[in-house]
């Protein structure tokens, strides 16, 4: 019987399966941090239960992180305690923990993959809803809530349930300016934030098989902003070509033995999916989201809707209340929206390649006046390497801040935010109200857009831009 | 986890769609350590002015829905993050069961872990329970989780589905870690089984 990828990985981990019971899941890796970790430690001090299996968890530091004046104490009382308490936790239990003085320290999921953490087949959770990136190294990864990381540490178990399958096939040659950012935000705006609700998605076809690995984990990690708990991808030879060699990967002969094993994962031919999308990546013009959702989408060169457009009332009535949250009036062209602020980094857009995709578009330029723009590296791996290329001086020379790793402006969690009524142009996942700051206006894009808006001051077409 | 067997309480109406998680309760208030006091900044950012005091346009700041205990809601509700600080400031705040026609994966899981009990109805129930909310604001619907029905004064019965396993779980206010350690010895079993065949997966332990 033909089987996708999804099935494969689910049948290779039931522990159990009983009548009138959600199926039990085995765990394979946990990866942690400091916000949803902290209730999860206290839940099991209460019932004495132990970690069962401390190896497969990886800890690090970056939600509430400051991405400036790192060694200064943390202002926020309530944010450095949850930090001591992960600390303190990790020390407890055993646990690897990249903590802020760490040289792999980062974000979650810019670290796990770069440490060689996460193998095709493996299931993989955090608390922490963009866990769906790893699924692009042919893995099942998702998210989870607290009483869930307290379930995996107790039990190395899931109960769940079976998903449904949605394939999104995109074949044909991505245009030059357009990144996998823009493939994400175009699947979304094509099925709506809930329509990938109860699936897990399958990218496939030949633009996919075109990604690099960084790519690839960008928009796996956008799966989530279409309701998919999870986003894979088939591994293939980029996929064992990144991974060789990282300090968790296997070696030698044990090397041989997985990369026959990851081979097999692949969807079988005519394997059947509860449901296909199809887009051509020939057609994916750079995108730019105009709402407070990430479905609410358009090309650089179209306008900003008009609500009377939209065909039911739920949806009119949704585009009014975002327009009137960002600011914005029907027809204006996106490429005339000015823009305060530009934030390049994030777990969707802070990897070498994002790096080096905006540095090349920022070199020799100058950031627009009216412009706060900050680069922000997913790790400290991904900085140094920036460092050795160069890239920081490409930046600081145009006028950009070059930060330390951290999660930073993606959720504002720490200093790092917008005022209200501030727009910002962002490399990040979520537009939603209030995500960067209180009243603050998300437009999200690709680094290459993020960094040509940080110097126009506005948007701007990049496919006729220089 | 208390059990969920019935319950009747004042049902408030935000007939909003896409409600996402940082909505429900943002980022600011993330980083204490307790999973309790989280009801007072539920919806913070729609609920409060600047200044600090109730904004009287917000729908659950309507007098009438003050106390409610059900909120019935627009659709995909609890997008976005996987922050089980989203129940546990609805539950902090009194909610103990949401309607809508559709939820976020992530939220709808982490509901059934706090005793919350989210239900899905079609888009007619959900319009004429709005409807019927709408005109008698302040009034309260029964949810019965056993019999699988929700009631209203104006006479409506809107039966919902609901996974076997999760009712049983709500009704008895299960623990489910203990639930899955009973099988333990499977758990082991699998562990020894994967460590010979996939031994790559096991080199750091």
């Amino acid at each position: 019987m033909t089987k996708t990828l999804y099935e494969k990985i689910w049948e290779s981990h039931v522990v159990t399966e009983e009548a009138g019971e959600t199926p039990l899941l085995y765990i394979d890796r946990h990866l942690v941090h400091e916000v949803t970790s902290p209730q999860a430690f206290n839940g099991l001090k209460i019932a004495k239960r132990d970690i069962r299996r401390p190896a497969s968890i990886l800890a690090t530091m970056d939600h509430c992180v400051p991405t400036k004046d790192k060694d200064a104490p943390i202002q926020d009382t309530v944010a450095k305690r949850q930090l001591e308490t992960l600390e303190k936790n990790c020390r407890e239990h055993n646990l690897t923990l990249y903590n802020m003085s760490h040289p792999s320290n980062g974000i979650i999921h810019v670290i796990a993959p770069e440490q060689g953490f996460i193998f095709p087949g493996m299931t993989v959770v955090c608390g922490d809803s963009h866990t769906a990136t790893h699924g692009a190294f042919g893995s099942l990864a998702f998210g989870i809530g607290t009483s869930e990381v307290e379930h995996v540490m107790a039990t190395q178990t899931l109960q769940q349930a079976k998903a449904k399958t949605m394939l999104v096939r995109v074949e044909g040659d991505l245009p030059k300016a357009s990144t996998a950012k823009d493939i994400a935000l175009a699947v979304i705006g094509k099925i709506g934030t809930a329509g990938g609700t109860g699936h897990i998605i399958e990218f496939a076809g030949s633009a996919i098989r075109a990604l690099s690995m960084e790519s690839r984990m960008t928009l796996c990690n956008m799966a989530i902003e279409a309701g998919a708990r999870s986003g894979m991808i088939a591994p293939d030879q980029t996929t064992f070509d990144y991974l060789k060699g990282r300090p968790y990967t296997p070696q030698g002969e044990e090397w041989d033995k997985a990369v026959a094993y990851w081979k097999t994962l692949a969807t079988d031919e005519g394997a059947k999916f509860d449901c296909v999308v199809e887009l051509d990546a020939g057609t994916i013009a750079p995108q730019v989201t105009w709402g407070t959702s990430p479905g609410q989408v358009a090309q650089v060169d179209e306008v900003v809707p008009n609500p009377d457009n939209f065909a039911n009332t739920d949806e009119q009535k949704a585009c009014r209340n975002a327009l009137a949250y960002m600011g914005l009036e029907p027809g204006t062209k996106l490429a005339d929206i000015p823009v305060d602020y530009v934030f390049i980094g994030s777990c969707t857009n802070s990897r070498i390649e994002d790096m080096r995709l905006a540095a090349q578009t920022a070199k020799g330029k100058s950031v627009s006046e009216r412009v706060t723009a900050i680069v922000v590296p997913g790790s400290y791996p991904v900085k140094l390497q920036a460092e050795a290329e160069g890239l920081d001086k490409v930046f600081t020379d145009a006028g950009f801040e070059w930060r330390e790793p951290g999660c930073s402006m993606c959720l504002a969690m720490n200093n790092d935010r917008l005022e209200p009524g501030q727009r910002c142009a962002s490399t990040s996942n979520r537009n939603f109200e209030g995500r960067q700051g209180k009243g603050a206006r998300t437009h999200l894009v690709s680094p290459v857009m993020a960094a040509a808006a940080a110097i126009e001051g506005r948007f701007v077409d990049i496919r006729n831009w220089q | 986890m208390e059990p969920f067997v019935k319950h009747t309480g004042i049902a408030a109406l935000l007939n909003r769609q896409n409600v996402d998680t940082d909505q429900i309760i943002p980022k600011q208030f993330l980083t204490k350590i307790e999973k309790t006091g989280f009801g007072q900044h539920l919806f913070h950012d729609w609920r409060f002015l600047a200044d600090g005091k109730d904004n009287p346009d917000f729908e659950l700041n309507h007098p009438a829905f003050k106390g409610a205990t059900v909120l019935v809601a627009g659709d995909n509700f609890g997008c976005g993050s996987s922050r089980e600080h989203a129940p546990w400031a609805l539950l902090d705040y009194g909610f103990k069961v949401i309607i809508s026609t559709s939820f976020a994966d992530i939220f709808f899981n982490n509901c059934f872990k706090n005793g919350i009990l989210p239900i899905k109805v079609d888009e007619g129930a959900l319009e004429s329970l709005m409807t019927e909310i709408e005109s008698n604001r302040g009034s309260a619907l029964t949810i019965d989780l056993e019999e699988q029905i929700i009631s209203s004064p104006g006479g409506l019965g809107i039966g919902f589905d609901i996974d076997a396993f999760r009712k049983e779980n709500l009704l008895k206010g299960m623990d489910q870690i203990a639930w899955s350690l009973q099988y333990v010895a499977k758990i082991n079993e699998f562990e020894k089984k994967q460590a010979s065949t996939q031994p790559w997966l096991w080199n750091h332990d």
